[in-house]
This record gives structure tokens, sequence and C-alpha cells, in this order.
């Protein structure tokens, strides 16, 4: 469950940042992003996925979440 | 000689590689490629920041390094001290020429080394009662001190002494920040992990001690400057472009930086970055925490500065944005009288880089508004999102090299007979001997600054000076000149050209 930094890159993409694995991606798709919560399934464009329960209201970006790992 | 194409490049990885036993030769491979600029993400190519293999040479340093010489040391008016033996503190004592302004030993103390000197019963019996006595001397033979840190050597983690408990003892007792910072030597593959500690170390302990003051007068125009060490003076002539644009300088982080700069770099507007791997952890805690961005920038070479600058104006509003203008037209006599000077003479010259943090990446722009060409670069402890941004810097086809060992280096140098090369104080003597020019350029060969515009002038003298040096051509005895240009030696043939 590693502590995840999610921030908005430049060109407006949430970016996913965990420091301890020295590892930052962008996120592809996000499974729930509505003007209620966000979270949920989260795809990175590497590929891997990953989970967070859903937030309500939605976080205000750059914040740091705990993500478990979707299989 | 001619730029190796690709094939070439990667048939001499393989062939540098052939000397290694099998495992060792897997493992290497991954850490040497070739350039290839379609790649948009670097872990596809090529591997970093893992742990160097014994027995091979590595110029690598140690968490230690990373907090005390890089991120803690600089700054200016707070003790650092080297607690454990003597030896780490002592052996880097003002090796990295952080310069600043003040008394030295009176309210500044950056060339001082502070240790705890560690003997055989401090390990047996733990050294924390050593250090709660030191601290009581520093404080009573240097009272204009703003606040301690305690940089853990090795023995420290291995015996489990309590820095924690004696600093928030003392620091209550002498009320001023005391910071323990665990970085010892063995933490990590490299002094990367150092800065990291001691980023951390300053988000724990430092960056919050003025939320909820609002005496400091701010303005909209307020920025740090973050991972610029003042190398030579560099962050001085670094901050007179950012407040000639009319920016305010609120913090150096951390050369020529002190205490009370740190703690106040939550009230500025913008973080500009130089030197983004040491301090891109605090960066993006203050993101978090205070909601200020940052960006990082380039001041290395006149194309860079021009767009870093407007860059930079862009956050701001149309004055700041007029400001950048009048500045880069303010210097653009200048710098165009060094590249005209200079151009004719390094024009075409091929250079290989070796350095750590910013420079494999940063420089490549002051090299080509020279003319000149970097055809190999590496990294001692970057992570991936530094190749990431090399990739798009360097020309295609062009060598990689990753915590390259001392033999891997030397033998692609033999192969691509560069006519200058980069890198430290390890390498320069070999390379020299070599018959080739060498810069240092971890601590610019005890010249600078080279940021901004005033340093690309020095910059491209310091070049110039390396390269078109007569004692190229006298590296043979006269009587053995003849024999010497048959051989085809590399600085013969330079000599000559």
């Amino acid at each position: 469950m590693p502590s995840v930094m999610i921030r908005k890159s430049d060109s407006g993409a949430l970016l996913f940042y965990v420091a301890k694995k020295d590892m930052e991606e962008t996120i592809a798709t996000v499974e729930t992003d509505t003007a209620e919560s966000w979270g949920g399934e989260v795809e990175l464009t590497d590929g891997s996925k990953w989970y967070v329960d859903p937030i309500s209201p939605p976080p205000v970006f750059p914040t740091t979440l705990r993500f478990k790992r979707a299989e | 000689m001619a730029n190796l194409t690709r094939e070439e490049t990667l048939d001499l990885i393989q062939e540098v590689l052939e000397v290694y036993p099998e495992k060792a030769k897997k493992d290497r491979a991954k850490h040497l490629a070739v350039n290839d600029q379609s790649i948009e993400q670097s872990k596809k190519c090529i591997t970093s920041n893992r742990k160097s293999l014994p027995g091979v040479m590595t110029v690598r340093g140690c968490a230690y390094a990373g907090s005390k010489g890089v991120v803690w040391g600089p700054i200016k008016d707070m003790i650092h001290i080297s607690h454990g033996p003597v030896g780490c503190g002592q052996y880097s004592r003002a090796g990295r020429r952080n310069y600043y302004v003040g008394m030295t030993g009176v309210n500044t103390f950056g060339t001082m080394n502070f240790t705890s000197d560690f003997q055989e019963k401090d390990i047996v019996f733990g050294g924390d009662k050593k250090l709660a006595k030191l601290i009581d001397e520093i404080e009573g033979l240097f009272p204009l001190n703003k606040g301690i840190t305690v940089q853990s050597e090795c023995p420290i983690g291995l015996i489990g002494d309590d820095i924690e408990a004696v600093s928030k003892k003392k620091a209550k007792e002498l009320d001023k920040p005391i910071v323990p910072v665990r970085c010892e030597g063995f933490r990590g593959v490299s002094q990367s992990l150092g800065h990291h500690i001691a980023c951390d170390s300053i988000r724990d302990w430092v960056i919050g001690n003025r939320d909820g003051d609002d005496s400091f007068q701010t303005t909209p125009y307020d920025v740090a400057v973050i991972g610029d060490y003042n190398i030579g003076g560099d962050a001085w002539a670094s901050r007179i472009l950012l407040e000639e644009m009319g920016l305010r300088v609120v913090a150096q982080w951390a050369g020529d930086g002190t205490l009370a700069e740190i703690e106040l770099t939550p009230k500025v507007k913008l973080n500009l970055i130089h030197c983004y791997r040491s301090m891109n952890y605090i960066s993006r805690h203050m993101e978090e925490k205070y909601g200020i961005p940052w960006m990082e920038y380039n001041f290395f070479g006149p194309t860079k500065i021009a767009e870093s600058l407007r860059k930079i104006a862009a956050c701001f509003d149309e004055t700041i944005q007029a400001g950048a203008e009048r500045v880069i037209a303010k210097y653009e006599a200048q710098y165009a009288a060094v590249i005209a000077k200079y151009r004719p003479r390094l024009e075409g010259k091929r250079v290989m880089l070796y350095v750590g943090g910013l420079r494999p990446r940063h420089v490549i722009g002051a090299y080509e508004d020279l003319g000149m060409e970097v055809v190999g670069t590496g990294y001692e402890f970057a992570h991936n999102d530094d190749y990431d941004r090399t990739i798009k810097d360097m020309s295609d086809s062009t060598l990689l090299y990753d915590d390259v060992t001392g033999y891997e280096f030397e033998e692609f140098v033999k192969r691509i007979k560069p006519d200058l090369i980069g890198s430290g104080i390890k390498e320069k003597y070999i390379f020299q001997k070599m018959g080739i020019p060498f810069r240092q350029m971890h601590s610019w060969d005890y010249s600078g600054p080279y940021h901004g515009y005033d340093g690309f002038a020095i910059f491209a003298r310091d070049m110039d000076m390396t390269i078109n040096n007569p004692c190229w051509a006298k590296l043979h005895a006269p009587w053995l000149a003849d024999q010497a240009a048959q051989s085809e030696q590399p600085a013969l043939k330079r000599a000559s050209a």
C-alpha cells in the first residue's frame, strides 16, 4: 500500500508519483471521476492498475493518497 | 574521427562488456545504452539507481555525502556536525566550493568541520552523551549559529544511538532548531538517497517553523531558487538575472543560503528548481502542503537561459515578461561577443560527460552554443526521470552510461576519442595522462561561475583554455615525436589539427 502523490502535469494530465519506488507515471484512466467523487481503479500508461476507495468530494490536487495494487 | 553510427555504438558496448564474467555482464549491459530520441520512457532502454557491482570501480558517494555535502552543508549560518569518526567530515571539508558571504567562524560556518570524533569507547558505550556535550560546546564557542544539524555517519545507525532524543532535548534547552539527519552512509545505493533523507529532514524539522506567522512582507513576485549550490558563485550569477527581470529572490537553496531563507520559502509564489535530482522531493512537498508550483529551469548557455527566462516569466504578469525580454536584450551583445570569439576555436569539438545531478543534460545546451557536440553522457546517481529528460537533449545514437565503471569509461574514451572530457577529480588524471583535455565538471575545476550570462563567458574561456592548450602537443619526448606521430596518438592528432 504505497503512498502516492497525485499532481497535475503542465499538460493537465494527472501524474502518479511514488517517492519510495522512484516512479512517476501518467494516469491513463480513472474509474470514477465525477463532480461528487474521485477514485476506484486507476490505470497508468505503463499498464499497471491501482485501487483507491472513491473519495467524496473529489480531492484537490496535488495530494497524497494510499493506493492498493489492483489485479 | 567521425561519429559512430547506432550499430557501431552497440558493437562498442558489446566489446567493452566482453571482459566481464557472465553475471556481471548481464547486469552492466542494462546500464549502457545508445540514445534513441523516439523512446518516451527511459526505463525501456536504461536501468538506473541500482546497487553498484562489487569489484568494479564506481565513483559514487554515500548518503552522508548527499546530505552533509550537498543539501545541508551549504546552509551557511547553521553548524553541521559530522557525527561519528573524524574522517568523513575532514576529507570532504570545503571541497565543493559552495561560496558564501559572511565571517567564517563568527556568523557563518560553511568551510569549517565540526565532528564528534568517535573513538572506540563511543562505539562501545554509545555517543549520545558526547553529542550533547558537543552541542553545548558549539553553543558556547559559536553563539551566533542559527541552528545545528546532526549528520549521522555509518556507526550511528549501526550502534543504534538515539540522536533524535538528544536533538529534541537540546533544541528545547537552547531554543534553536536542532535537526537530526539519519543519513548514515550505508543507506541506499548512492548519494541520491542522502538528498532524499536530507529533504525529508527539512520537511519534518524546518519547513513548517513559520506556519501561521504572517509578519513577512510578501510580494506577488517572490520566488525561491532551489537546487543551486553556488559552486564558484553560480547562484549569484543566476540570481542577478532573476532580480533584473523584476522577481524577488526570497531564498537560495542551498548555496549561500540561511536557515531563515529556508523557513520563509513556503511564502513564495514559485519554486525554481535547477538541480531536479537533489531537491525535487522538497518542491513536491511544498506543492502539496502550501500549493506552491515548481518548475525546472536551465541557466547554462544563452539559448537555454533565454528559453528558461521566458518560461519563468510566463508564470507571471506582463511586467515580468517585459523584464525577461529586457534582460535577454541587455546581455545579447555580451554573449554574442563570447560566441564570436570562442566558437571558431571550438567548433566541431566532441565532448564526453560523466557527472551527477543535473549537469550531464543541462550543460549540453552551453556546449552546443559554442558549436561543440556532446557524444556521450552519463550520471553517477540518476534515476529514471533524469534519463527521461536526457534522451530529448542528446542526439540519436550517442552513448548513455549509468554509474559507469572506471574500466568502461576508459574503453569508451579510447574508441570514441573525444576532444574533451568533463567529469570529476577521480577521472581527471587518468584521462590527462592519456592525452585528452579534461575539465572537472563537479567543481568547475576551481573556476566558475558557469551559470547565467556572466558564467557563460567563463565557461567558454575555460573550455578553450583546456582544449587549445599547447601542452597536449608536448606529451612525447621530442626525440620520440616521429614515432609517436605514426602510432596515431589522439593527443598528437589534435595538436596537429
